[in-house]
């Protein structure tokens, strides 16, 4: 159950499908056709690539900052969770750093650790920083969302680990990756990595990256716009949305939860456009829930949490859940992120701050280096009008663009992993 | 599964008492300041309906029972189940699982037939023979390659499916998640099986049967840990408490359906 890997079963889980769909006739071969669709569906069993056989894994617990003091209420948090799967001959070790809210065993990190260990890679899986177990444990601010203290947090974790396990593998160059919010967190750290030069990555790949926070954010939070009453009502629109599933549920032949339901629910078009991109808006709150609840936490922040409160293991925590699936993450960059930041830098514009959540900061570098490289989609509803052409503008003949598998649907799909792990060779 | 979670009562008891003292030990006495009005409180949503919305009037308990839940799987159950798999070939894990899923066709079966669950009752009969023929006594699940396909029913959902509502939420120790109403059908299963078992009595002339049927309850509780694949707080999501009571309780709301 990753961050929701204990997500909202019965809609999520949709991913797990096996579709059957016409492609246009592009030469491409991903089968679904709508941003949205492809985004939670992703990509059918059919049309991956066959894992490896086996693969060695060792569970990372990462002491990164000793002196940490958590709080009860965090009292399962033993240490960072990432996950290592290492060869028994020298090779190529790759660092992926996860989406936002995912853990170090989201599917996403999974299926490229599995891809890159099928070609003969090392890998360490990342949570991202966004994800509460990094919050708590990772990151020295426990403020996720600026890019560059992020990275620093990303960094030291990776120094942590690689300490870890340098005695156990032998690493013959470093490589790099992310996606998502995790593809955009990589380009910094890769350019702190050229001052540090721990370990000078030679290529480092963006999957789906938004190219400003703020942006993506802002795009995610219109797809609930629409929903009845507006984002408000998300509570409403969640039971609303359960109940239209109960019903399909009641009138088929369907006993387990199992891959021929989700399918049924796919192609009896269960659920509208604006309602497809409603359970999306929604379930990225569901995840930013938990980092807002995280941060203010370890911050005594006062912003869900009464400033002073010290809440116990075992403390209900239903209102705070209710008040942070209310909150936006424009709420949480306006009202918590900027006046953090205010506090270091008071001079700190509200155009700066916005411009300082994406690449244009280190556009130059970005340009210079011929390291990058970038992989996303035509459809990709994260990116805001001219993000795309920014990216090609930036990143040139490295960038591929892929005509349709919205926010990483299609990063499954056997050509698309074809490529991800080609870029490191 | 049933006589099996029974007997490892018996160690929880004391276990409680240990692992509690242990939590006490470690509850931070750190004290903050007053408190101080926050930004976002839950009266400001007040106009919208709560999300995944369970009744659970004994929250406190539940809370208190799933950090306990935890503590025994991170200090005993799971070190156990790790040490079976370490040891023990996957083939014959398989084969255990196998043999312990064929025992509780049975009660599949005399709940399907309190249900008057006719095809239900056929295709689990029709399973317990073939496995238990052809299976080998259980170890092997051929019947599921002929096309039928393992059921599953237990006296909480009977109680369901003649009205009875399903109670509060209830995290039973060990067990973990359920209703009043699943809880008390297991306790009940439980007592069938052990009406059955002493029946039939299949160790009356082996010396100490009662150790080897003590042995296989242990068995049993070791493999049905190992087959469940979830871990309290794995998920790193502070609301997951929340978020399982619902998924659980909205799971076999809808298998009642059926």
């Amino acid at each position: 159950m990753n961050h929701l890997r204990l997500v909202v079963i019965f809609w999520i889980c949709l991913i797990l499908l096996p579709v059957t769909g016409r492609a246009a006739d592009d030469g491409y071969g991903y089968p679904i056709p709508g941003s949205y669709e492809a985004t939670i569906l992703g990509t059918p069993d059919n049309l991956k690539l066959a894992p490896p056989d086996k693969i060695a894994i060792r569970q990372l617990v990462l002491n990164v900052l000793p002196d940490i003091k958590k709080p009860d209420v965090f009292f399962y948090d033993k240490g960072l969770r990432c996950t290592l799967a290492y060869q028994d001959k020298k090779a190529p070790l790759v660092f992926v750093i996860a989406g936002t809210g995912a853990g170090d065993q989201s599917q996403n990190v999974v299926a490229m650790m599995k891809s890159l260990y099928k070609a003969g890679y090392h890998v360490i899986t990342l949570p991202s920083p966004t994800y509460p177990n990094f919050i708590i444990s990772a990151s020295y601010n426990h403020v996720p969302g600026d890019l560059t203290e992020d990275a620093a947090d990303l960094y030291r974790v990776m120094e942590t680990a690689w300490n870890k396990v340098k005695g156990d593998i032998e690493v013959s160059d470093f490589y790099l990756c992310g996606y998502s919010l995790g593809g955009t967190q990589a380009a910094f750290v890769a350019k702190l990595d050229e001052e540090r030069k721990v370990f000078n990555f030679r290529k480092v790949l963006m999957v789906n990256p938004a190219v400003n926070l703020y942006n993506s954010v802002m795009r995610i939070e219109k797809l609930l716009d629409k929903i009845p009453g507006g984002p408000r009502k998300i509570g409403a629109y969640f039971n609303s949305m359960m109940a239209k599933f109960t019903a399909f549920y009641r009138r088929g032949d369907f006993i387990d939860f199992n891959d021929d339901l989700l399918y049924a629910v796919y192609r009896s078009k269960l659920f509208s456009h604006v309602e497809e991109g409603g359970l999306i808006g929604l379930s990225y709150r569901i995840s930013s829930a938990g980092m807002i609840f995280s941060s203010d936490i370890m911050t005594n922040g006062g912003y869900v949490v009464p400033k002073n409160r010290s809440l116990s293991a075992t403390d209900p925590l239903g209102d705070y859940f209710l008040v942070c699936v209310h909150l936006s993450l424009i709420n949480y960059f306006d009202e918590y992120l900027y006046p953090y930041l205010l506090k270091k830098w008071p001079e700190l514009t509200k155009a700066e701050f916005i411009d300082s959540l994406g690449l244009k900061g280190i556009e130059g570098y970005l340009k210079s280096s011929s390291k990058f490289g970038v992989m996303t989609n035509e459809n990709d509803f994260i990116l805001a009008p001219g993000e795309l052409d920014y990216l090609r503008q930036l990143f040139g003949e490295r960038t591929k663009v892929y005509p349709r598998g919205g926010h990483l649907g299609n990063l499954e799909y056997r050509d698309n992993m074809t490529y991800f792990v080609g870029f490191f060779k | 599964m049933s006589v099996a979670i029974c007997r490892v009562y018996a160690v929880i008891a004391a276990l409680y008492l240990v692992l509690s003292v242990c939590g006490c030990a470690t509850t931070s006495t750190v004290k903050f300041a007053p408190e101080v009005p926050v930004m976002h409180s839950v009266s400001e949503f007040s106009d919208d309906e709560r999300v995944v919305d369970i009744e659970d009037p004994w929250e406190t308990f539940n809370l208190n029972m799933y950090k306990f839940n935890y503590n025994f799987d991170r200090y005993f159950f799971l070190p156990v189940v790790s040490g079976y798999e370490f040891i023990t070939p996957t083939l014959v894990q398989k084969g255990v699982s196998n043999f312990f899923s064929n025992v509780g066709e049975v009660r599949t079966f005399y709940n399907s037939v309190f249900q008057l669950k006719g095809k239900k009752v056929l295709i689990t009969f029709g399973r317990f023979a073939t496995n238990t023929t052809i299976g080998i006594g259980g170890l092997f699940d051929p019947a599921t390659h002929f096309g039928m396909e393992a059921q599953n029913e237990d006296f909480g959902q009977t109680l369901g499916h003649w009205g009875v509502d399903s109670g509060p939420y209830l995290v039973v120790p060990v067990l973990g998640p359920n209703t009043l109403r699943s809880a008390g059908g297991f306790a009940v299963d439980a007592g069938i099986r052990y009406v059955i078992v002493g029946t039939i009595d299949p160790f009356q002339n082996v010396k100490n049967g009662y150790i080897i049927l003590g042995g296989i309850s242990a068995l049993e509780a070791v493999d049905t840990r190992h087959k469940q694949k979830f871990r309290y707080y794995e998920s790193g999501y502070p609301f997951e408490y929340y978020m399982f009571r619902f998924l659980s309780n909205k799971k076999s709301e809808l298998l009642l359906m059926k």
